[in-house]
């Protein structure tokens, strides 16, 4: 590929602590190669940022591969920037010309309090899953692991609900920051399979009730949530959620 | 002085009897004893959840803000199971034996046995938790095949697999937490350990979120914080990926184990510029169906797809022809670089070889699918169509990465690839019961040295891992908390408590202070370039003396020219970085030294002055089949321990893959 360096401009949400106002900061960046990656300018100007004696902004990242789903960042009003089906750290520069300016804030959502500028606390993620994003089967139980067969297609759906990681897009793009194709993906990955179907409806319904308890919105299908998903995570996973969901809830009564 | 406590009788009889004979703990006498679990990816996640299960007070903790982002969610290609499902020759006995030879007969026998024998478990345990491995149409499992071996035995899940055998392994964590079993400590980085009469009895480490220090008592600690890679600076592992909890554990007395072990993974993309913070690994099951090649033209111009077949050098089928391109990783790598030094690299910076998977795309793939199809004589374009089809479900992920990072469509034109650092063999010394030398401090997975010798295989990082976590531990780590049960927990106002972290609190003072002119970034950047110079894919006497000397000033130039912003209570992520870097500058000459000493080839150690005429590694077995483990004795100052290597089954030989 053709290689070209560009000048740009960063408006960057800069917030010392949670609870601090916070609010945007400009920064010019200069030479920025389009081979980098969009952490790799963040770090460039972070080092400009430390030699002249200022705070480096803060930001969450670790494996800059696509897959941990540390990164968080909300770039010119999308979610891990202007790529379909990417994370932030996959972005390289290469989406940007010479003289762009860009405009870089948090997560937005009660349930993700801001830490400090770009960094968000996502445990209520965590504690989601805590309620029932598992199988409940001790270490030694398990038999041969092709005793149970699994049709390939659903075997293949549930794979697919299954590489939701965990980073909290969904809910940064919806106005509502509904964090159902969260919960969907795991109720789905889960649900299709056999082995977690004698768990499918206390999954459904603890899952739902410790979202709402966190504080995330309702989901009024607007589809922005799938629009912005890194993984490509489907929102026929929230339907299932709801069939679920309304079958546990009918039983449970 | 070392005691791997090897168990004694035959090979395949020792795990079996040593169970059989463990002590035990009763059910009410684990609820009191109380475990530290240090890092959550796939040894410490899974760690943690078994021993909560058996209902062991359990505190984990992790530096990323969610155990889920561990960098054991990486892995792509798939985790190795002695299953035999494909009915092609698969057998405990095979994976054990292509794992010592593989790891270039310096391992320990007795855990790579275990390791191969509990392997079919971890399959088990996984798809009961609901990881959708790869599944053929007939609802059973798949597998494909890893560099180094002639039988299909990885299980994978597209090129995601570490991402979902994490994902389980989190999840029954997480259901441990639920349960109150297991309390989670993330945004933690372990700091030192806390040494109680001989024993280690807790941690110190730092909340990262406001950076207060805080005590946490444990009657023992595993460490599982995965390896070092990131001494080199550019590797394939995380940006957080350290060495610190493991470098604390090795001042306080733990020996560090073979730490000039690297494994260098052939298949990585190029760097591309001065700016690069990490380097991104394209599995090695790529290697499945793509082919290595070079023009066989120096310094051909050319693009790829104009350079005509009987022009291309496919070097790995030239030069092994039994294992083609499936010879272990440390043979492709040095490979690649063989040819690119000998002027045959391709792309702007001629550091590159290319992955092409053209050939079977169109051959392999696409006639499948035409049979299929009952599609009779059909064209090129039809088989590639066809053919990429297949390609995407097995790998789609991975071609994207490429795609991301180079802005290049694989399925079109060869990927460019060449080698980096991706994996640590080396690590603390344990015993046969993970216990490291120090009683109560235990370390699991990638951060132990025990059982991928010089040269790991392909898909068994995962594999032990899990192994460690779920099927070791349990048991082995019974036999120390039988004798603890008495053992009330300490308070942490003890004083050794106390003073532990004082001493942690006075460095990162003393780190703060400097206030010099240096950024963390810029020393580290320093010390990856020594160390990938003189102490990466080829190393010799004279490099890795200059490179000693050069870490040793870089340290000194470090502890009193390092400028890090911001204050110790809060969020300061360049001062988390700069314990990090000071830790690695330490571990880095470390390495240099037992590169130097170590003076032989064995699997991704290619000292220069011990190779084959055919430019191979050359063993010497005669003065180095022992395990180095070093015991730090203050500054630059560390005392060499010898644990001799035994092969009583897998009898060492010149490997070879031709």
């Amino acid at each position: 590929m053709e290689h070209y360096m560009m000048n740009l401009t960063l408006k960057v949400w800069r917030q010392k602590n949670a609870n601090d106002r916070g609010g945007f900061e400009s920064y010019p960046v200069k030479n920025i190669s389009s081979e980098m990656s969009f952490l790799e300018m963040i770090d460039v100007l972070n080092e400009e940022l430390i030699r002249d004696g200022k705070d480096p902004i803060a930001f969450d990242h670790d494996c800059r591969e696509g897959i941990c789903g540390a990164c968080s960042m909300y770039i010119n009003g999308r979610p891990h920037g202007p790529w379909e089906q990417n994370t932030t750290c996959q972005l390289h520069m290469r989406a940007y010309k010479d003289g762009d300016t860009i405009t870089i804030e948090p997560w937005r959502a009660n349930a993700f309090p801001v830490i400090k500028d770009l960094v968000v606390d996502r445990s209520a993620f965590d504690r989601i899953i805590q309620a029932g994003g598992y199988i409940s089967v001790n270490t030694g139980n398990a038999v041969d692991a092709n005793v149970m067969p699994v049709e390939k297609d659903k075997a293949d759906a549930a794979f697919a609900a299954a590489a939701c990681i965990g980073c909290g897009a969904c809910v940064a793009a919806c106005k509502n920051s509904s964090a159902l194709l969260f919960v969907s993906a795991k109720v789905s990955h889960l649900a299709l399979l056999p082995q977690g179907s004698p768990e499918r409806k206390s999954r459904a319904l603890n899952m739902v009730a410790q979202m709402d308890k966190e504080g995330f919105g309702a989901c009024t299908n607007t589809g922005a949530c799938e629009a912005v998903c890194p993984k490509g995570i489907s929102i026929t996973n929230i339907a299932r959620l709801n069939a679920e969901f309304s079958l546990a809830a009918l039983v449970s009564q | 002085m070392l005691d791997s406590k090897i168990p004694a009788g035959p090979l395949e009889q020792k795990w079996v009897d040593y169970k059989g004979h463990v002590k035990l703990v009763n059910p009410a006498n684990k609820r009191k004893l109380e475990v530290i679990v240090v890092g959550t990816g796939l040894a410490g996640a899974s760690a943690a959840a078994a021993l909560g299960e058996l209902g062991y007070k359990v505190k984990a903790f992790c530096f990323q803000d969610s155990p889920r982002r561990a960098h054991s969610i990486a892995a792509q290609g798939g985790i190795n199971a002695a299953k035999n499902y494909q009915n092609d020759g698969d057998s405990v006995f095979r994976l054990f034996y292509d794992t010592v030879k593989g790891g270039d007969y310096r391992a320990r026998e007795a855990n790579v046995h275990r390791l191969a024998e509990v392997s079919v478990n971890i399959i088990d345990q996984c798809v009961a938790q609901g990881v959708p491995f790869a599944r053929e149409y007939g609802g059973l499992l798949n597998n494909r095949s890893f560099g180094g071996t002639q039988v299909k035995r990885t299980f994978y899940a597209a090129g995601q697999t570490g991402q979902q055998l994490l994902i389980g392994a989190y999840q029954a964590m997480e259901r441990q937490v639920a349960l109150g079993n297991v309390e989670m400590f993330s945004r933690h980085e372990m700091l030192d350990v806390v040494m109680v009469d001989g024993k280690a009895r807790g941690i110190i480490c730092r909340n990262l979120v406001n950076g207060e220090l805080e005590r946490h008592f444990g009657h023992a600690v595993l460490l599982c914080t995965g390896g070092y890679g990131n001494v080199f600076y550019l590797s394939t592992n995380a940006m957080g990926s350290n060495v610190t909890a493991a470098w604390k554990a090795h001042k306080k007395g733990a020996f560090f184990g073979n730490p000039c072990f690297t494994q260098i993974h052939p298949t990585c993309i190029p760097v591309s510029g001065d700016h690069q913070s990490k380097l991104t690994l394209m599995s090695e099951s790529l290697r499945n169906d793509g082919r290595i090649w070079v023009p066989k033209k120096k310094d051909d111009t050319r693009k790829a797809n104009d350079i005509p077949e009987e022009e291309r050098d496919y070097y790995l089928e030239r030069r092994y022809p039994a294992f083609g391109n499936l010879v272990p990783r440390d043979v492709a790598s040095r490979a690649a670089k063989e040819r690119c030094d000998a002027g045959y690299g391709v792309g702007t910076t001629k550091q590159a070889v290319y992955l092409d998977f053209k050939y079977n795309l169109i051959n392999k793939y696409g006639k499948t699918e035409a049979g299929k199809l009952g599609i009779e004589n059909p064209d090129t374009e039809t088989l590639i169509r066809l053919g990429k089809e297949v390609v995407k479900e097995e790998y789609g992920n991975l071609f994207d990465m490429y795609e991301k990072i180079t802005g290049e469509n694989p399925y079109e034109v060869p990927m460019r690839i060449y080698p980096a650092v991706h994996y640590t063999m080396g690590g603390l010394w344990v015993d046969y019961e993970l216990m490291t030398n120090v009683k109560g401090l235990y370390c699991l997975g990638e951060a132990n040295f025990s059982d991928h010798g010089a040269n790991r295989l392909g898909a068994s990082a995962l594999m032990q891992g899990l192994a460690d976590g779920y099927f070791v531990i349990p048991y082995t780590i019974g036999n120390y908390l039988a004798d603890e049960i008495a053992t009330k927990p300490i308070p942490t106002s003890h004083e050794a408590f106390v003073q532990t972290e004082k001493a942690v609190a006075d460095r990162i003072n003393t780190l703060m202070n400097i206030k010099g002119k240096q950024t963390v970034e810029s020393f580290h950047k320093r010390l990856g370039k020594i160390m990938w110079e003189k102490c990466g894919m080829a190393r010799n006497a004279q490099g890795l003396q200059e490179a000693i000397t050069e870490i040793q000033q870089l340290k000194k130039e470090f502890w009193s020219d390092v400028r890090i912003p911001g204050g110790i209570t809060e969020m300061n992520p360049e001062l988390d970085k700069a314990g990090r870097v000071a830790d690695f500058i330490e571990l880095g000459e470390l390495m240099c030294k037992d590169a130097l000493n170590r003076n032989e080839s064995c699997g991704g150690h290619f000292r220069e002055e011990s190779q084959t005429e055919e430019g191979e590694a050359k063993r010497d077995d005669v003065n180095f089949a022992y395990v180095a483990a070093w015991e730090y004795k203050g500054e630059s100052n560390w005392e060499l321990h010898k644990e001799n290597l035994e092969f009583e089954v897998a009898k060492p030989t010149q490997r070879s893959y031709k």
